[in-house]
């Protein structure tokens, strides 16, 4: 339980950077916590107490394995969360380079 | 079985695109015209073959609780229809207005992959599929939003990009919780042993798809981003994104989730009821004090999208006949109000209505094409916005909720006002332009012309006989709710 609350915080600290920090660099840090902290879910929900690791050998065929498939699906959205961070750094480079500035307050061409 | 072909096309187009085009865009438009065309084909064959019937497609023949499956019923067919029709337009649209912007074979390409994302989310039944699709429609929109190269651009697509972040996130989550809790993430399985679970469990991954979906959808207190983004794109892409992507990444999949898996909980209907009023009202009155010819249509956007939203909160068969109706119906008007305004920034270099005047000698097609869409989307007959609109304000009288259709009837009165300002100003104003900065072209012209013609078109398929053979499937398979899961077991 312990475990999912700590996740939960980590999650809430990624939350919390995006809300209130104004630097694009800590936004795109911020959303990296945040999807580390669902990877991390997705993990501790496929763990089994005392599992193994998922592969069939022989000798322990009866033994407790964690769960193999939360461990394919994170492999996944980290790749997801790999292509999205690094459209983000590539948006920020070009809003620094039209603005000088990596401050969102500055940035603020858009509103209404 | 053509179900693969739907994602296989635009997939291998886009990868194909940047190796047959080098410094040419002429190879990339025939090949995404091409394809786009193809789809659209397979698309009506596949709604028109056989209304009412589901296929499942197994990959690589793996069954259902270990493989991934690919469903095509009635519903997702009649949005790949939608998605195929608005992509083709688009694609006609940009041949020649994306050249200014930049090399253009990229832009086919994201495209490509825009529509391999939608085709994919609208067919998967499998929900970390779905959530794959999604990212990858996401990644290519969010491109495409920032295509343009302003900085007023990249800052919208970054701007989207945090905010799409946060709601993968939820929408992950929500994923993790279904999977602990039914050992599942097939669509039809999950819904079947849902329902036997803790009534707890529901409104945990409800609200985790609500909020993370309700972003996608851009309703109303989750649609920060839609004004920047879509006003910010390329006229094409504004459309695509308008026209269908808020459907297909949100409507779409919130309908298949809370009626289709969930069989529709009243307590989620309640709040798609709110969040459809609150919508319609919200995004209408923020729409009228806009001078931006293209905010002032991406705020409709928000009001049009309430209208959905309150007619599938009403769980009615009247009222998803409405929500269906009114999806056509919105993708095609409002696709064409973003290629009039795209026409309006090339011929006369700005966006700010207050800088227009009277073009309806120099630009007959744009002028005439708009005043139908603004007529559609305002609600006046014999245009098809108000055949939906109507079907949903009767659907919300004849299911007692009086106020909700009173919401509607206001929001279709204050689109009036808001378009009429935009005629009296863009289009027909007191002062005449003398003369044009860009050219309306061929491609251009026919766009709207085709699409103009299919908002009188489109209110055909309310008449009794048509609809028997085009909404009423579509609406069969959402009021089915769980019969979905049973259908693709076998059972």
């Amino acid at each position: 339980m312990t475990l999912y609350a700590l996740c939960f915080a980590l999650f809430l600290v990624g939350l919390y950077g995006i809300l209130t920090k104004r630097d694009l660099i800590k936004i795109i840090l911020s959303s990296g916590i945040m999807g580390y902290a669902c990877n991390l879910m997705l993990v501790l929900f496929g763990y089994r107490h005392g599992g193994m690791y998922p592969i069939l050998e022989k000798g322990r065929e009866g033994a407790a394995m964690v769960d193999p498939l939360p461990q394919a699906l994170v492999l996944t959205s980290i790749v997801i969360e790999l292509g999205v961070t690094a459209l983000l750094a590539a948006l920020a480079i070009r809003l620094f380079q039209k603005y000088k500035t990596y401050d969102i307050t500055k940035i603020r061409r858009l509103s209404g | 079985m053509t179900l693969p072909y739907f994602i296989a096309i635009p997939l291998f187009t886009a990868f194909l695109i940047p190796l047959v085009s080098r410094r040419k865009g002429t190879p990339a438009v025939v090949l995404s015209l091409a394809a786009t065309a193809a789809l659209l084909g397979l698309s009506i064959q596949a709604f028109l073959r056989s209304p009412g019937q589901t296929f499942v497609y197994r990959m690589s023949g793996w069954k259902l609780p270990v493989g991934i499956n690919l469903v095509q019923d009635a519903f997702s067919a009649f949005m790949l229809c939608m998605v195929s029709l608005i992509a083709l337009t688009s694609l006609v649209y940009s041949v020649k207005y994306i050249r200014h912007l930049g090399q253009d074979w990229r832009y086919y390409a994201l495209f490509m992959i825009l529509v391999t994302g939608m085709n994919g989310v609208l067919l998967t039944g499998d929900i970390f599929n779905l959530f794959v699709f999604m990212e990858i429609s996401l990644l290519a929109a969010l491109a495409l939003v920032a295509f343009g190269g302003r900085a007023q651009e990249f800052e919208a697509s970054f701007k989207y990009a945090v905010t799409a972040s946060v709601s993968a996130s939820l929408i992950l989550i929500g994923i993790a919780v279904v999977y602990s809790s039914t050992s599942s993430l097939a669509l039809a399985t999950v819904a079947e042993s849902l329902s036997r679970k803790n009534p707890l469990l529901v409104l945990w991954v409800g609200g985790l798809f609500m909020a993370g979906f309700g972003v996608k959808t851009a309703a109303m207190p989750f649609h920060a981003w839609l004004p920047d983004a879509h006003s910010s794109a390329p006229a094409p892409i504004s459309a695509m994104l308008s026209g269908v992507l808020i459907k297909t990444l949100g409507v779409y999949v919130l309908v298949r989730i809370f009626y289709n898996v969930m069989g529709a909980p009243p307590l989620f209907l309640h709040i798609f009821l709110v969040l459809g009023a609150v919508s319609i009202l919200a995004g209408v009155l923020l729409a009228v004090g806009q001078w931006d010819i293209k905010r002032l249509l991406a705020y409709h956007s928000i009001s049009q999208i309430g209208y959905i939203l309150l007619a599938v909160g009403l769980n009615t068969t009247l009222g998803l006949v409405g929500a269906v109706y009114h999806m056509i119906n919105h993708a095609v008007f409002k696709s064409l109000l973003f290629y009039n305004a795209g026409a309006l920034e090339t011929a006369l270099g700005t966006r700010d209505l207050r800088k227009m005047g009277n073009v309806t000698k120099l630009l007959p097609v744009t002028s005439a094409s708009s005043m139908i869409a603004s007529l559609a989307i305002s609600g006046i007959p014999p245009f098809n916005g108000f055949f939906s609109k109507l079907v949903i304000i009767i659907a919300a009288v004849q299911a007692r909720q009086p106020v909700y259709a009173v919401v509607a009837v206001v929001g279709s009165l204050l689109t009036l006002a808001s378009f009429t300002k935009v005629q009296r100003y863009g289009l027909r104003g007191e002062r005449p332009v003398e003369k044009l900065v860009g050219r309306v072209d061929w491609g251009m012209k026919a766009a709207m012309i085709a699409l103009a013609v299919l908002c009188l078109a489109t209110s055909l398929l309310i008449l009794p006989g048509i609809r028997e053979a085009t909404l009423d499937p579509v609406v069969k398979v959402i009021m089915d709710k769980t019969q979905y899961a049973l259908t693709i077991l076998g059972k």
